[in-house]
Formats: structure tokens, C-alpha cells, sequence
């Protein structure tokens, strides 16, 4: 056990130092985290002052109601992350299941879920999102869910890929002469050493989902006012850009940047995680 | 090749047959009738409606029904939303201009991705390379509905050059075809500089310019047709995201697509419209990617001996 925690520490500090290295990827970390939590507050609202230009007062101006952009636009931004982050979970817990239990079990199980993950590769899943949220509502929990219920394929692929590489290794075979359970080898020995590729496509996946979210969102279909994200603020102030540009400008130009930050984010981490593709 | 064609053609059937079984079990299980309104109807005059849609038989007669509608007639059902109109009625509304916008924009998509992909495979390494694919990282990176609307308010508005919105007119399918088709421009950029660079330093390139081609043949007639193999591949993806980014454009230009009429019925949680769009959807998503396994059988020779 003392060897396994090392032997991950090392991993993370060794991972660190790279990290370091690469200023890009350290400033867009610092800046995705300072979006979420920078402070601001409700206050701000001020219904006196009604689609006013940006100015000291009101950074980003207010918007049709009379609320501040900037107060709306990083209240969106949280939204848009928090999306980002849950249904990225949702798309790790079954990508990393079914792709786990595959790659370990092998043989006909693993032709036949394989064989389901290509099908669902060929359907498109913006749909079946649209299906679910028109079905059920468009409640922001289900919106969770929806976008990481679709997101799990390429997961589960790279994961099989990974413990199917890995089962044949002498510390499974060891783990196995000790007499552990076929369910033990793959959670504690086959799954922590697929945490380098699953951490990259995992950054990788967070920006899609904003985007997607973003998406489904500026249709009308996602997040629904009061609440706001990134999308829905694009398609409130897509709707009065000529007499208020700046509604539109400003939480594109926050959503571009968000997503650009977060791609860099994701190479530099996969530069420090997984130095041989670095070397390619 | 029979073999696999016949394969093929199965598997796409049986998965749309998945997916209508699976929207038909989805849209029973969808809390709330289909006509519930503010105002609760009187017993008999819902008991009527229900005889009409035959909701009143045991689920798998209706189950029978709509699969035997769609294989037999190619009927989707009707609207719950708008009694006299089905969902082919949109479908047959719609289609014409998605398919016009969707052709446009993959014209301009294959136009500027071709030629920038090209160009910086031709001159790799230089300043003509560094160009287009920063391009085509900024062209990734910007969604279309940032884009739609930042055109719009640019070109449309201040500018006064192309109209804002509408489908009329060549000068009205400007903006939307450049808007949905920048998006795939960029990635067929990628993609050609990405596989030409692959091509170029191939043995049969080196046997073809020993043989004395004039360079412009070697690049026309060898590297062209090894170095397009990526995009082609991509064409079949390519159809289902530009069907989904079609729903984004058609609503930003108010154009009266297929999209607006999905984005529309699932709005007003018309169940029946909102399912069989999905199954006609899918079934032209699958025969465009069968199409480009086709057409990879004919481009790539080493494909045909498997």
C-alpha cells in the first residue's frame, strides 16, 4: 500500500514540475480558477439604469432588465463550468465502468459492448440530449446527466484500450497469484494506472460539454432564465445586438476565452502527465 | 464487397429499428398526455381524441402500428401540437432548405478547407503554413452561434451589405452557408494539410516524379488522391454536425428549415414531431456515413482486396 502511494505522489510532483514549466498552461489555470471565484455581487442589479453602454460603474453595462452584464455574465460562467465539471463526471463514472469491465473480461462481453459503443459512435447524440430534455423537462439536473450520458464514448474506448494493454502485466498476474477478486484487480491495480489518459481526455471533455451545453442552451433547450450560462446569455443578447452590442460581445468574447483557457489548460496537463506523447 | 455492403445496409436498418423502438417506448413514458391543456377536457371528447391516435389500444398494438406505419408508408404519425398537420408535412417543409443550406456550406467548407489545407502542405513550414492553420485553430475554436451573430450584426447591420436574415435570394444564403460551413472549413484544412504531409514523403511520390511527371501532375494525380483519404473520412461526421449546427443557423437566420421545426417541436414538447425527426435524422446521418465507406471502397484500392 506505502508503495502505491509513493509511487503516485512521485507521479503527481514529477507531473507538477512539467506543469510549471509550461507558462501558458500555468496562466490559463489561473485564470479558469480566478473565473470561479472571483467575487462579485447580486447588488449590482440595478433596475434605475436599463441597457446602459459599459462604463466605471457597470464594467460589462447592464442589459435590458437593467442588470449588471459582468454580475450575469460570471454568474453564467459558474453555471456553464459547473455543467462542464458534473456531466464530465457522469461521462468518467460510465466510461471508465463500461470501458473497465470490457477490456477485463474480454472475449464475447467485450466484442458485444464494444459493438454497442460503435453503434451509439454513429448516432447523433445532440438529438437524444434535445429527446431527453423535451421528454422530461428542462431541468438543469437532467441537463447534468443528459450531456454526460453521451459523452462516455471515446472514455470507455480509451480505458478498454488501456486495461487490455495492462491486464497481461506481471503486477495483475501477481495480484491474481495472491488471490484477489477479479472486481478488486480492476478497481484498485487496472484502473488507477489508466489515471494519465482518462485525467487528459477528461480536460479535453470539460470543453466540449461547455460547448455544448452553450449550444443547447442558446436553442432554448438548456439552462432556463431566471438561471443563465454562457449560451443563454449569447442567444439573450444575440436577440437585441443592434441597439446593444456590447449584450452579445461580452459573453462570447468570456466564453471564447474560458474555452481557450481550458484547452490549454488540457495540453499542457497532458505534457506533464504523459511525457512520451511530448516526444512524438 | 457484396458482403460488405450487405452487412452494412443490415446493420443501419437494425439500428434505426433500435432507435424507433426506443423513441416509441420514450414517448409513452413522457410524463403528461399529449393533450393536456390548461383546461381539462370533458371525458368524452378526450375518449374521442384518444380513438383517433388509437391511444385507447393495449401499447404493443400502437408499438405494431407505428413501425408498420413508417416501414409501409413512411409515415411518421402526426402532430400532437397541430392536428392537421404530420410529421412528414414538416419534414416536407423543411428538408429542401436544410439540404440547400447543408450543400452551400459543405461547398464552402470543401472551397476554403481545400484550399487551405493545400496551400499549407505545399508550402509547409513557411509563413503561408503558419497562416492558415492558425486560421483554422481561431475558425475551430469560434462557435457558430458566437459567429452567426457577430456576422450578422457586422455585414447585415452596420455594414448593410448582405441581407440580416430569411431564406430568398442568393444574397440571403451568404452569411448562413459561410457561418455553418467556417467551422468545417477549418477542420478540412487540418485535415489536408495533416494527411498531404503524410503522402508527401511516400515512396509511390518519389516512383512518380522519377518517372518524370511535371511536379503539378504528381500533386494532382498521386498526392491528391492518398493525401484526401482523412477528409473523405471525416465527410460522414461531417454531415451529422452540420445537420445539428443547421438547427443553430436556422434559428439565428430564421431560416424555415428542419431545424427550426425540431428546435420548434421540442420547445412546444410535441412529442411525435420531436421523435420522428430524430428517426429521420438518423436514418440520413447512416446513409451518409454508408455513402462514404462507399466511396473510400472506390478512392482507396487497398480498401477493395480486405
Amino acid at each position: 500500500m506505502t508503495d502505491l502511494l509513493e509511487k503516485g505522489t512521485s507521479l503527481w510532483i514529477d507531473a507538477w514540475h512539467r506543469l510549471r514549466r509550461n507558462w501558458m498552461a500555468v496562466a490559463s489555470g489561473i485564470l479558469v480558477l480566478f473565473l470561479a471565484v472571483a467575487p462579485y455581487g447580486f447588488d449590482a442589479i440595478d433596475p434605475a439604469r436599463i441597457g446602459q453602454m459599459p462604463s466605471w460603474r457597470h464594467w460589462f453595462g447592464t442589459d435590458i432588465l437593467g442588470r449588471d452584464l459582468l454580475t450575469r455574465v460570471l454568474f453564467g460562467l459558474r453555471i456553464s463550468l459547473a455543467v462542464g465539471v458534473t456531466a464530465t463526471a457522469v461521462s468518467l463514472v460510465i466510461g471508465v465502468g463500461w470501458g473497465g469491465i470490457a477490456g477485463l473480461l474480454g472475449g464475447k462481453v467485450d466484442y458485444i459492448m464494444m459493438r454497442f459503443v460503435d453503434i451509439l459512435y454513429s448516432l447523433p447524440y445532440m438529438f437524444f440530449v434535445i429527446i431527453l430534455m423535451t421528454i422530461f423537462g428542462r431541468n438543469i439536473v437532467l441537463l447534468f446527466f443528459a450531456l454526460g450520458a453521451v459523452q462516455w464514448l471515446t472514455m470507455s474506448r480509451i480505458v478498454r484500450g488501456q486495461v487490455l494493454s495492462l491486464k497481461h502485466k506481471e503486477f495483475v498476474e501477481a495480484a491474481r497469484a495472491v488471490g484477489l477478486r477479479r472486481r478488486t484487480i480492476l478497481v484498485r491495480h487496472l484502473l488507477p494506472n489508466t489515471l494519465g489518459p482518462v485525467i487528459i481526455y477528461m480536460t479535453l471533455t470539460i470543453p466540449r460539454i461547455i460547448l455544448e451545453e452553450a449550444f443547447l442552451s442558446f436553442l432554448g433547450l438548456g439552462v432556463q432564465p431566471p438561471m443563465a450560462s454562457l449560451g443563454s446569455l449569447t442567444s439573450d443578447g444575440a436577440q437585441s445586438m443592434e441597439i446593444y452590442p456590447w449584450l452579445i460581445i461580452f459573453p462570447s468574447v468570456v466564453l471564447a476565452t474560458l474555452l481557450f483557457a481550458i484547452n490549454y489548460l488540457g495540453d499542457g496537463l497532458r505534457d506533464a502527465l504523459d511525457p512520451r506523447i511530448r516526444k512524438e | 464487397m457484396l458482403v460488405f455492403l450487405v452487412q452494412r445496409l443490415f446493420g443501419v436498418v437494425a439500428t434505426i429499428w433500435v432507435i424507433t423502438t426506443c423513441a416509441f417506448f420514450l414517448m409513452r413514458l413522457a410524463p403528461g398526455g399529449p393533450f393536456d391543456l390548461e383546461r381539462s377536457l370533458p371525458p368524452d371528447i378526450l375518449r374521442n381524441i384518444e380513438r383517433k391516435y388509437h391511444l385507447d389500444e393495449p401499447l404493443i398494438a400502437q408499438y405494431i402500428r407505428y413501425v408498420t406505419d413508417i416501414v409501409v408508408r413512411g409515415d411518421l404519425g402526426p402532430s400532437y401540437k397541430y392536428s392537421d398537420r404530420s410529421v412528414n408535412d414538416f419534414i416536407r417543409d423543411g428538408l429542401p432548405v436544410t439540404l440547400q443550406l447543408g450543400f452551400f456550406a459543405l461547398c464552402v467548407a470543401v472551397a476554403i478547407g481545400l484550399t487551405m489545407g493545400l496551400t499549407a502542405s505545399l508550402c509547409h513550414n513557411t509563413r503561408w503554413d503558419y497562416a492558415a492553420m492558425g486560421a483554422a485553430i481561431l475558425g475551430v475554436s469560434i462557435p457558430d452561434f458566437v459567429l452567426g451573430p457577430l456576422c450578422q450584426l457586422f455585414f447585415g447591420l452596420k455594414m448593410r451589405w448582405l441581407p440580416v436574415a430569411g431564406w430568398e435570394g442568393f444574397s440571403s444564403y451568404l452569411l448562413p452557408s459561410i457561418t455553418l460551413g467556417s467551422m468545417y472549413a477549418a477542420s478540412i484544412a487540418r485535415l489536408t494539410r495533416g494527411g498531404m504531409l503524410e503522402v508527401m514523403h511516400q515512396d509511390y511520390i518519389r516512383t512518380a516524379r522519377a518517372k518524370g511527371l511535371t511536379e503539378r501532375l504528381v500533386v494532382l494525380r498521386h498526392m491528391i488522391r492518398g493525401g484526401l483519404l482523412p477528409v473523405v473520412t471525416y465527410l460522414g461526421p461531417a454531415t451529422a454536425f452540420l445537420l445539428s449546427g443547421s438547427m443553430v443557423i436556422e434559428k439565428i437566420f430564421n431560416i424555415p428549415g428542419l431545424g427550426r421545426h425540431f428546435v420548434q417541436s421540442a420547445l412546444n414538447r410535441d412529442y411525435t414531431v420531436c421523435l420522428g425527426m430524430v428517426i429521420f435524422y438518423s436514418a440520413l446521418i447512416l446513409v451518409c456515413n454508408l455513402l462514404v465507406d462507399l466511396a473510400y471502397l472506390v478512392i482507396d484500392p487497398r480498401m477493395r482486396k480486405q
